[in-house]
């Protein structure tokens, strides 16, 4: 391989360091509208009446919008369509919209909005999970499953109670995972454009241009084929723009209202609002080892705080209990999670989407256990693996697993061995590993066509054009595009235009969530590349007389294998070719291998493969002051192929940041007064994110552990590196300072508390000491692969919405 | 619930001024409540200067002026006419990348691309008044520019880079 696996500039780097690259609020059209929204300022309340005549009385104002006229509903579920572009009837937390002005520029119509009257009935505020299960009504959505419960999840794959009893050791913890927010810099932004012939064009920063343009179609209740989502780059996405969002379908509306472009750039406070961060979860796990620590049986149970909509929550709640298994081997499993809704701004997938939480659980518990058994904890956790090539107790087929590897190399590099336990007190170790899907394997609504497709233009020129609908949002989707191309056509990644993310130009890719981008659309782009060389390499053969299989494709030359000299350039082939069969163009596409799970539920955790991860972290704790700092991690990370080593180690590096500050202080959460549910910081300066100044050093190893299923070999990078560290930082925070701080962040304040109980004689540890008294339906029971299992349930009950199979 | 506010708009004034901007001067009319940043991205069409916050907490906006870094999201765009203004846009030349920029690209400095800018122009300031800073002083000196994309491992790297390329120039 000559492109594959070497470090390079990405394609769009000059675009990037020039200030040459448009982002959604750099884009403006003539006659363009400047849009705002009214937004609530109450939690929980009833619409009586909304006045908007003032409003559009300012001179400037083009128009002003109101529920009333978006009535139909979306959600980026299809289980879940709760969501209105601006609230009809009621509004469900403090920043909810509830009107929109179009005006001739941003300040009109923020003055605009001032003058919009609406009259509200306040209702009672569910303001956390403890309230949402007492408080059933009033209900924020007729569809949850149990009053305020949102969804109930209850599976059992094998004996767990049998399997419990033949433990040398069961542990039972409960730990809390505070909820927090992408904040990505840029803040979203959309421009919508309406032409007279009655077609529409929005440009968002959107990291699903295609799950946007069927929300856009449903609720305009337009023809599909007359919208255009040109989703443009996104200035960091996390997962914060994979929803469709009221914003963007308002300013469509205002556009075809007003037959003029209309433009809205949400202000920062207005991005804490559209959320869809990190949930909340409280876990209660019990987990039987035997004397090695090896797992017998694992129970878990999780409580999300889900916020006022459901956006991806159903899945997310799936997710807090789908990849424990991957990980470790766990022969008996039993999962039950609810997800409530409360009136603050809606949570959904954020970077490793509901996977951190109980990753942090896990990894915290298996520390307590090693420490019960007298075991190394790195060691431990290296005999205890998911091994390769297997399918585990729920039904996820395991393809490379290179986790041993990653241990290996961090604990040889951070001297962990020879400093785990022996450092002097303040100083400490920790460890933690972990695991990711590289994509998932079911497409968000159902359907059986490709999840990403490529299309390839050559011409005369020698230049190839690739399409497609994945969308770059910092992670290099569109360079490895353009490697993969280069790669099998044997040009350089510079002679490759890349055209991305036009709901009317390129072929569908689902988007740029789940770690599906690198894997998917490079397994597309492969197929296309590989039928575009097939027509090269065939006209090629019969012009030159070189046997087919000797035509080689290398060095922006397409030659004989055995006579190098004999060729021709790669421009020269394509017009050999263009001769032979007019324009050349060939197209690719992906779909992930069916997953043998056919239980309900088994539609969430499977993937074509899964990466794995190792961090050891390295704190300085400051007993007096709580204060938890962290100079160095070192992560190991197995990545099957790196596409391109600089990225992939960037996207460590950036995982790594963003864990931390997760671990230390990232966080969601709301003031005391009006019931917890007034957001306590939509601020850049509130909302604390690692600066410069607590950025630790890292140092990186991938591991390359090829799976069949990636391109190249290649697995995810981008989400999965986060997911050990605040564990990591956890168990290192019990090395230095021999307290358990049980919860994330890892305050300076959790751990004084943690201290303070140790210093009263007790267990030294600050953390939930309880979970909700909440009676979970009988569990569905389906047989592991180990006990003869089908993949369904037992009873072969049917099953819909997130199932393997329909 | 309506809060008695007038209809009428409030007067708009606007003020005249001459404002150099990567050594080219440019005259423009403008409302007198207008940040620097709005001038330059709206005014002058220079949107390679982003915006994070608009509340000076974030760095995404930094510009120079007069060689120093400022936040142009909060800097009145009347208090720097006949000022030397430096954005993103003129540290490139016909002849290629300054070597900051060329630095970032090489080194992946750059993810999302939309911190960039500013971060590319407090390293500028950083490394004309020091031309080998430290790590220390380089974390320093981008403190007040916050990346959500990478670490700021790969931005110190780039920053060193392009201080061993400026210096041996």
């Amino acid at each position: 391989m000559r492109v594959v696996g070497t470090s390079r500039r990405k394609v769009d780097a000059a675009a990037k360091v020039t200030g040459e690259l448009r982002f959604a609020d750099d884009l403006s059209l003539p006659r363009m509208l400047h849009c705002k929204l009214l937004r609530s300022r109450y939690p929980h309340a009833r619409i009586v009446s909304i006045d908007t005549s003032r409003a559009e009385a300012l001179p400037g104002v083009i128009a002003v919008m109101t529920g009333k006229e978006l009535p139909i509903p979306f959600g980026i579920l299809p289980i879940s369509q709760d969501e209105h572009a601006l609230a009809p009837d009621r509004v469900r937390f403090v920043g909810d919209p509830v009107a929109a002005v179009a005006a001739l520029d941003e300040d009109v119509a923020a003055e605009a909005c001032k003058l919009i009257g609406v009259t509200y009935e306040e209702l009672p505020a569910v303001a956390s999970i403890d309230d949402a299960l007492a408080n059933p009504e009033p209900q924020l959505h007729d569809y949850a499953d149990d009053g305020n419960v949102h969804k109930v999840i209850s599976l059992d794959f094998g004996d767990v109670d049998d399997a419990m009893a033949a433990a040398d050791l069961v542990r039972e913890d409960v730990f809390f995972y505070e909820g927090n927010t992408h904040l990505p810099m840029e803040q979203h932004a959309s421009l919508a454009q309406w032409s007279t012939d009655g077609k529409l064009t929005v440009w968002s920063s959107t990291q699903t241009p295609h799950y946007l343009h069927r929300a856009l179609a449903k609720v305009l209740e337009m023809d599909p084929a007359h919208v255009r989502v040109i989703a443009t780059p996104n200035g960091g996405g996390f997962g914060g723009k994979s929803d469709p969002f009221g914003h963007e379908i308002v300013v469509a509306a205002l556009a075809r209202k007003t037959g003029r472009p209309v433009k809205i750039a949400l202000t920062r406070e207005e991005v804490f609002y559209c959320h869809r961060g990190r949930h909340p979860v409280l876990m209660w796990i019990r987990t039987g080892v035997k004397r090695d620590g090896s797992i017998v049986a694992m129970d878990f149970k999780s409580f999300l705080d889900g916020g006022a909509y459901g956006s991806y929550g159903v899945a997310s709640a799936y997710y807090t209990g789908a990849l424990q298994t991957v990980t470790y081997e766990v022969p008996a499993y039993r999962f039950r999670g609810i997800r409530v809704f409360t009136n603050k701004p809606p949570c959904g997938p954020k970077r490793g989407h509901g996977t951190p939480q109980p990753r942090f659980a896990v990894e915290c518990q298996l520390d307590k256990i090693a420490e019960e058994l007298e075991l190394d904890p790195a060691e431990m956790r290296k005999h205890i693996l998911q091994p390769a090539d297997s399918v585990t107790a729920n039904w996820l087929r395991i393809g490379s697993m290179g986790l041993g590897r990653c241990i290996d190399a961090v604990v040889e590099a951070s001297g962990w061995k020879e400093r785990h336990r022996k450092l002097p007190f303040g100083r400490g170790l920790g460890i933690a590993c972990s695991s990711y899907i590289t994509g998932a394997g079911l497409p968000i609504y159902w359907n059986s066509m490709p999840h990403s497709s490529v299309q390839l233009k050559l011409d005369r020129s020698g230049g190839v054009a690739a399409f497609c609908g994945s969308i770059d949002i910092g992670q290099g989707s569109d360079s490895v595009l353009a490697y993969i191309v280069a790669e099998v056509l044997g040009i350089d990644p510079l002679d490759i235009r890349v055209v991305t993310g036009d709901t009317d130009l390129t072929p569908i890719d689902l988007g740029s969530y789940s770690s599906r981008v690198t894997l998917m659309t490079g397994n597309a782009a492969i197929q296309a590349a590989e039928r575009a060389r097939d027509i090269i390499s065939g006209a090629v053969s019969e012009k030159l007389g070189i046997p087919r299989d000797r035509v080689v494709f290398a060095g922006r030359r397409v030659f004989d294998s055995e006579d190098p000299e004999k060729g021709v350039s790669f421009a020269e082939a394509v017009q050999i070719a263009e001769t032979r069969h007019g324009a050349i163009g060939a197209t690719g596409s992906y779909r992930p291998p069916r997953s043998p799970g056919r239980y309900k539920g088994a539609g969430v955790g499977p993937s074509p493969a899964y990466s794995y991860s190792c961090a050891v972290a390295e704190v300085e704790v400051d007993p007096s002051t709580g204060i938890v700092r962290v100079p160095k991690v070192w992560i190991g990370h197995d990545i099957g192929q790196a596409i391109n080593p600089l990225l992939a180690i960037g996207q460590v590096e950036g995982s790594v940041y963003m864990g931390l500050g997760e671990a230390l202080m990232e966080e969601m959460t709301y003031r005391d007064k009006q019931r917890h549910v007034v957001h306590h910081h939509p601020s850049m300066l509130e909302y604390k994110s690692i600066t410069t100044h607590e950025m630790c050093d890292v140092e990186t190893f991938l591991i390359e552990d090829p799976d069949p299923n990636g391109p190249f070999g290649a697995k995810e990078v981008g989400q999965g590196p986060l997911l050990p560290l605040p564990p990591a930082v956890a168990n290192a925070v019990y090395d230095a300072v021999g307290v358990r701080v049980d919860e994330v962040p890892i305050s300076p304040q959790a751990v004084l508390r943690a201290l303070k109980d140790k210093m009263r004689g007790k267990e030294g540890r600050h953390g939930p000491a309880r979970i909700p008294d909440y009676a979970f339906p009988e569990p569905a029971r389906i047989l592991t692969p180990a006990q003869g299992g089908t993949g369904r349930e037992a009873d072969e009950r049917a099953h819909s919405e997130v199932g393997g199979e329909r | 619930m309506t809060q008695p506010i007038s209809i009428e708009p409030p007067v708009r004034r606007t003020l005249h001024g001459t404002f150099t901007v990567n050594g080219e001067r440019h005259e423009v009319a403008f409302a007198p409540h207008k940040t620097l940043l709005e001038l330059l991205r709206e005014d002058l069409a220079l949107t390679g200067t982003k915006h994070g916050c608009e509340l000076g907490e974030c760095g995404t906006c930094t510009v120079l002026v007069n060689g120093m870094p400022i936040l142009s999201c909060l800097a009145l765009a009347r208090a720097h006419m006949n000022q030397e203004i430096e954005t993103v846009e003129g540290m490139a030349s016909a002849s290629g990348l300054h070597p900051i920029q060329d630095a970032f690209a090489k080194l992946g400095a750059a993810q999302c691309g939309y911190c960039t800018p500013g971060f590319l122009l407090a390293a500028q300031a950083l490394l004309a008044e020091n031309p080998d800073p430290s790590r220390d002083e380089i974390k320093e000196a981008l403190g007040g520019n916050l990346c959500r994309c990478t670490g700021y491992l790969k931005i110190f790297e780039a920053v060193e880079l392009a201080a061993k390329e400026l210096r041996e120039r």
